[in-house]
């Protein structure tokens, strides 16, 4: 969460109330929200790593607030994160590590395994579905957001389908 | 109308009479062969076993050429086994002539098509009151019928525009309008999504989950797992086999479930 932080600190300064709030607004639903202790937290390391810093400002009739604004070292953290492309999607893979090694285990087959993924996969993709309804279409990117995790989804049981045609072709040779 | 009608038809075929706990469809060991172009025979559905309960949202999956289209083929009986035993709610109906099939299919089994295949030259009204012409409606309820189904599917107005001038989502609405319009126990759909675009695609099964909520059966054919997740049953085929058969998840909130699904796709790096 730190670089997203640091990335609307970028707009202008804000206190940490307002931060997980254009977070909340920006990602809608669907994205896991950082909590407000999780905010504060973050934000304290990044003062204390130079990244930020924070000024009080007095209020009249509730406590001081904090806000943060960016230092010139949190600005180049933010540009270095915009200029790498990020990583492409996974090679390493849990599911595909159980599938390789399950054979010869006498404790689940290939296809069982296949099976349960697929309806982990399915129910997952139900639940995208529901938040997709259920956020406001307007949002645009919390809608891409869904729609991104739909896709991928999509294509792991696509995945799904050639491991399980691939076991289906060796078992006929054998 | 057709309740009582229809309890008498299936009394007459020698079937039992259909209730509510009468499944919708039974298959039994179905095996259907085709042929490829050089004349050799592949077997497209191998032995499938099915039950399919009155209310239930069904969806086939599987990789293209697993056979789930000839499989809804098979329930619809636009194809006819090779062996195996099919029963419509009660009603023993693999042994049926094409004509009886033909007379089935009007009232009760709708049928919605990838390309919707509608009656170009015949307008929406007259596309939706066809078939309910056909099963023996009169003029005025067919009329009355089309009008409360093309207001349910925001299809008001369209009524004498020609399939031609819509958009796929509208055309397939229309469809989906012609396949209910008899009250049919049983709506098949052959990937009904899967010319559409994503509106299109969120619109078709937005009304089919409405459908289905008032209780309407569906057994639809898909290889979008967006689409099948619409579906209260995943009946995963593979060449010519069900290899699973999967209740997807009631209604709860998506985070109460155990694992985190969704917000373990979600999460982004850093």
């Amino acid at each position: 969460m730190r670089l997203p932080l640091l990335a609307l600190l970028a707009r202008g300064p804000a206190h940490g109330y307002e931060l997980k709030q254009a977070l909340e607004k920006l990602l809608g639903a669907a994205y896991p929200q950082p909590n407000i202790g999780q905010v504060y937290v973050t934000l304290g390391r990044l003062e204390k790593a130079g990244l930020i810093e924070g000024e009080d400002i007095a209020q009249s009739s509730r406590p001081n607030k904090r806000t943060y604004q960016l230092t010139d070292a949190g600005r180049e953290a933010v540009a270095a994160w915009f200029d790498e492309p990020t990583d492409e999607p996974r090679v390493r893979d849990e599911f595909f590590m159980k599938l390789a090694v399950a054979p010869g285990t006498g404790m689940t087959d290939q296809v069982a395994l296949i099976n349960k993924q697929r309806r982990h996969y399915l129910n997952a993709m139900r639940d995208l579905s529901r938040l997709a309804a259920a956020e406001d279409r307007d949002n645009r990117v919390a809608q891409l957001l869904i729609e991104g995790a739909m896709l991928h989804l999509q294509a792991d049981l696509d995945w799904l389908e050639r491991c399980q045609e691939e076991l289906e072709q060796l078992e006929e040779l054998e | 109308m057709s309740r009582e009608h229809r309890e008498g038809r299936a009394a007459d075929g020698g079937g039992i009479p259909a209730d509510a706990e009468t499944p919708v469809v039974v298959a039994e060991a179905l095996v259907k062969m085709h042929r490829t172009e050089a004349g050799t025979p592949v077997k497209a559905v191998r032995g499938v076993d099915l039950r399919i309960e009155r209310g239930e949202f069904v969806a086939i999956t599987g990789p293209s050429g697993a056979g789930k289209s000839t499989l809804l083929h098979l329930l619809g009986g636009l194809h006819t086994p090779d062996s195996g035993r099919i029963w419509l709610e009660g009603e023993r109906v693999d042994t049926y002539s094409e004509a009886r099939w033909a007379v089935l299919r009007r009232r009760r089994i709708g049928i919605v098509f990838q390309f919707f295949n509608l009656i170009s030259h015949l307008t929406v009204a007259d596309n939706v009151e066809l078939p309910a012409l056909l099963a023996g409606s009169t003029p005025r309820q067919a009329r009355d019928r089309r009008a409360e189904l093309l207001a349910d599917l925001g299809l008001e107005g369209k009524e004498n525009s020609t399939p031609g001038e819509l958009s796929g989502g509208e055309q397939q609405r229309v469809a989906l309008a012609r396949a209910l319009v008899n009250r049919s126990s049983l709506l098949l759909a052959d990937e009904p999504a899967g010319s559409l675009d994503s509106k299109g695609t969120r619109e078709v099964l937005k009304l089919l989950s409405r459908y289905h909520a008032r209780g309407q059966t569906i057994v639809l054919v898909t290889h979008d797992a967006r689409v099948a997740s619409a579906a209260d049953r995943v009946i995963s085929l593979f060449d010519g086999r069900i290899v699973d058969d999967a209740a997807l998840g009631g209604g709860g909130a998506p985070s109460s479930r155990p694992g985190g699904g969704v917000s373990g796709t979600l999460e982004l790096k850093g």
